[in-house]
């Protein structure tokens, strides 16, 4: 079991509004380091919202907030150099190589060449691709595309990585391979913040939150969720929370 | 029919909610034809002129005497005799020379007409047009003032003759130009994109899983346009004709005619290239490099056809805004009919005809 | 009925299906479960006629997809993946559009889109640009409904869709099922299987299952077991390593596990994880799910 007691996001009565509208509610919550957390909810519950605030993209209407140590107010630019981001939606160019993209992402983190080479041969062998280096991104299947993303968006060893829908439209296989990764990641200590719709891979997350309505409906380990609901799966807590509005 | 109708309002919603486009789409024209129309000078003050008489009656004398008393005009000098006309242009001082017919008054009375004519230098054809318009018009203000109480009313035929540039090339040329780069530009460009941003945003599989014949899709999609494009038309007569006193001499009709036939042409050339592509991108790309460059740099717009190296002016042969310009210009500055414009307008019906076709059987019902 | 013979449609030489043969019967909900890329898209696209295949036949009610495209295009309702609204115009006005298209109007067909339309009238005045994904969803089936066909196809209206949402679509499906609709939906959440009258299993552009969903559960050859211990990473890492190990696979909350001889061999198993040191080992068989169908045979070829 991974052991850290450093918490990595502190939120203290984040709040976000679009004029009238409450995007984000009073959200309370910590997130560990090396914690698989899983931040869940329906479409337009508030979880984009919450995710762009915390990647430092949008400030917060109001609350204390403080990502990898640093405050989302003022050091926004120390926060984006020590969190790394993947969507479904926005990962890697498809017109550049594998290594182009490695190579890219690297700089924009200002790694070393050096480093962002050693990197690169890690992470390719690793996910078995090291004959695809040089392979334009659009010719590589999905599955390996999120595999490439997701080892992409730690490369510069970040304090915490934000996975937003990773794994949509994954095969059943492949959507394992990848929580293996995550389990890896998590186990060497970097934190992970995930979203998915696949509510078997909330069981996976050490700790889920569930947002309805721009707030945090409920927080704790599946399995305390699941005794407090009295139900047997993870699935039938989401529903269960989010019908009861 | 109301399927067809609810398409086209559909369109029109696309239209007026994107107000950005919209904006381009009304604001371009008015600013383009303000920007060429100021660049070329449009007003006139004290223009040489010169005077040929012959018949020295009240007439002619008032018909003079009212033109100098305008501050248009400088008069340089009365001419003697007809032959000198040719010397007088040449020492380029003088930019028109009025000419009155011998006995004006007297066949004014006989005859109820009696002709002046103006014979301008047009090698500065914007210039020469200014002033033989100003003429005119002072010439007509005279007419109208000396008809007030006639019952058998009495014409002035003022007849304007060019020299050394009978084409009048280069004269007004923006409103033409301009006219035929916004018809481009609002027919051709957001057609094409309209129909492939439905490509990308998906509507189109289902439009075209729907019982939708092709035809109406391209109907639909292109109704509003040409409704755009005709606005846009009249705008730019209008702002040529009441700010910078662009003439109509020819037929209105016939010029709006002609305007509806440059539109359909360019709409089949936005419907060939939304077939062609599958990314609003793309379209837009396409449309500007092969629609508005050779619009702006090969039709004789902005440099005559004839000052273009040999294969530029054979390329200039295939660029349909050629063609549309010569048209618009002959109508509107020379005042000639169709049995003058026939060819150019066969030449846009043929090109026309063949870009329809041409993307009627490329449209596809099916997505490969 | 519809009806597929040795469907192929290659784009250059990527293969998008090869060779697929199936029937759906009127009035069932047929379900084609399969990852992104498997050929979903490119089957839903033969049967609405908007792609010729390269071999092979289909029909939908009896008509030829490429032939009678035409009467075809009548008969059904399609809901492409990406939800195909305009962004630009609201609720209603998209509702209207895709009405008047089909030479109908949302009164005379309301009764049809009722049930689902309802729960997004309340915003019709709203783009549909600025409804949340649940709501687009239910606002394209409302699309795909109004000029009621008798075949509904539904390319993936669940990805991306949270969980509740979801379900009440299915509840949704199950209503038009009743009015006698024949619908044929694609989805990547393997879980959805089960709501289907027959599901097909498609992968890389062929279907290796065809078969109502406890058939293709009980097509299943092998004891399956769960697994859980205190360190699921270490129980996960210790599966894979173990000499017998077939397949071993996360499964929300534990581990499912198969062994290379049929029925397993949960004893030596259980010795060979205490002695890793794994506590509060729980080691119980269980009932496979379609997924773990799916991945035993993604994993055999």
């Amino acid at each position: 079991m991974r052991n850290y007691t450093e918490n990595i996001i502190e939120a203290e009565n984040l709040v976000k509004k679009f004029g009238d509208f409450t995007a984000n509610d009073r959200l309370n919550f910590q997130v560990k380091k090396g914690e698989i957390f899983g931040f869940l909810g329906a479409n337009g519950a508030g979880k984009t919202t919450a995710i762009k605030i915390l990647c430092g993209l949008w400030l917060p209407t109001s609350g204390n907030i403080k990502v990898a140590g640093f405050d989302v107010y003022k050091q926004r630019e120390k926060i984006k150099r020590n969190i790394g981001y993947m969507s479904q939606k926005f990962s890697l160019y498809e017109d550049l190589t594998v290594k182009e993209n490695f190579r890219f992402y690297g700089g924009i983190y200002r790694m070393r060449s050096g480093d962002i080479r050693e990197k690169t041969g890690f992470f390719l062998k690793k996910l078995d691709l090291e004959k695809s280096g040089d392979t334009v991104l659009s010719s590589i299947p999905l599955g390996w595309k999120q595999k490439l993303a997701f080892s992409i968006a730690i490369m510069h060893d970040p304090k915490i990585v934000f996975l937003d829908e990773p794994t949509g439209g994954v095969d059943p296989v492949t959507r394992r391979q990848f929580w293996d990764m995550i389990y890896e990641t998590a186990h060497n200590g970097i934190t992970v913040f995930v979203t998915t719709h696949y509510m078997d891979e909330a069981e996976y997350c050490d700790r889920v939150s569930i947002m309805v309505d721009g707030k945090i409906e409920a927080l704790d380990t599946p399995g305390n969720l699941k005794e407090k609901f009295r139900v047997e799966s993870m699935n039938e807590v989401f529903i269960k929370l989010a019908r009861k509005k | 029919m109301k399927r067809f109708w609810s398409f086209v309002i559909k369109e029109f919603y696309h239209i007026f909610r994107d107000r950005k486009t919209l904006l381009i789409l009304f604001g371009l024209p008015v600013t383009l034809i303000l920007i060429f129309g100021y660049v070329i000078r449009s007003e006139i003050k004290d223009a040489n002129i010169a005077i040929y008489d012959p018949s020295k009656d009240e007439i002619t004398k008032d018909i003079s005497n009212k033109l100098l008393a305008s501050d248009y005009f400088n008069l340089v000098e009365n001419v003697q005799n007809i032959q000198e006309i040719d010397d007088i242009f040449k020492k380029g001082v003088v930019r028109e020379i009025i000419v009155f017919e011998s006995d004006f008054a007297r066949k004014l009375e006989q005859n109820g007409e009696a002709s002046i004519q103006l014979i301008a230098d047009a090698s500065d054809a914007n210039t020469a047009n200014l002033v033989v318009n100003y003429t005119r018009a002072i010439i007509f203000d005279y007419m109208n003032e000396l008809n007030r109480n006639n019952p058998n009313p009495l014409q002035i035929l003022a007849e304007p003759r060019m020299v050394y540039n009978e084409e009048m090339k280069g004269a007004y040329m923006f409103v033409p130009g301009t006219m035929a780069l916004i018809l481009m530009l609002v027919s051709a460009l957001m057609t094409s994109i309209s129909i492939v941003r439905e490509k990308e945003m998906g509507t189109m599989e289902v439009l075209l899983v729907s019982p939708l014949k092709p035809a109406q899709i391209i109907l639909g999609k292109v109704t509003p346009y040409v409704t755009l494009s005709l606005i846009n038309a009249v705008t730019i007569i209008l702002l040529g004709y009441f700010v910078f006193g662009v003439p109509i001499h020819g037929s209105v009709f016939l010029l709006l005619a002609e305007c509806m036939l440059f539109i359909l042409l360019a709409l089949s050339l936005g419907l060939l290239i939304s077939t062609l592509t599958s990314s609003q991108r793309a379209a837009m790309f396409i449309s500007l490099f092969s629609l508005m460059l050779p619009t702006i740099l090969l039709s004789g717009f902005i440099f005559p056809v004839e000052n273009m190296p040999e294969i530029l002016q054979w390329l200039s042969v295939i660029v349909p805004p050629k063609y549309f310009i010569i048209i618009i210009k002959d109508i509107m500055l020379k005042g000639v009919g169709m049995s003058f414009v026939w060819k150019e307008t066969l030449v846009l019906i043929g090109m026309t005809t063949i870009f329809i076709l041409l993307s009627i059987r490329k449209f596809k019902i099916r997505l490969d | 009925m519809i009806r597929a013979e040795n469907l192929t449609k290659y784009y250059g030489k990527t293969r998008g299906v090869e060779d697929i043969s199936f029937s759906v019967d009127d009035g069932e909900i047929f379900g084609l479960i399969g990852p992104d890329g498997a050929g979903k898209t490119s089957l839903f696209r033969m049967l609405t006629t908007l792609l010729k295949p390269d071999k092979g036949k289909a029909t939908v009610g009896e008509l030829d997809v490429v032939k009678d495209y035409k009467k075809i295009r009548k008969k059904i309702g399609y809901m492409p993946g990406r939800f195909s609204l305009y962004q630009d115009l609201s609720v209603e006005e998209n509702l209207a559009f895709y009405a008047r298209i089909f030479n109908t109007t949302i009164q005379e067909n309301y009764h049809l889109v009722k049930d689902i339309y309802q729960q997004i009238e309340p915003f019709r005045k709203r783009l549909a640009g600025n409804l949340s994904g649940g709501m687009k969803q239910k606002l394209a089936l409302s699309c795909a409904l109004i000029h009621s066909p008798e075949y509904l196809f539904l390319d993936e209206p669940t990805t991306g869709v949270d969980a509740v949402s979801r379900q009440e679509f299915w509840d949704m499906l199950e209503n038009l099922q009743q009015k006698g609709i024949t619908i044929m939906v694609s989805t990547p959440y393997m879980d959805e299987a089960s709501l289907c009258d027959r599901v097909a299993l498609i992968q890389k552009g062929s279907i290796f299952n065809i078969n109502r969903p406890e058939g293709i559960i009980s097509d299943f050859g092998r004891d399956l077991y769960a697994l859980r211990s205190r360190d699921m990473f270490e129980l996960n890492k210790d599966l894979k390593n173990y000499k017998n190990t077939h397949s071993a696979f996360r499964f929300g909350e534990s581990i499912h596990f198969t062994a290379e001889n049929i029925s397993g061999e949960p004893e030596s198993l259980r010795n060979y994880l205490i002695e890793k040191g794994h506590e509060d080992l729980k080691l119980e068989k269980t009932e496979a799910g379609i997924e773990d169908c799916f991945m035993d045979q993604m994993t055999a070829k």
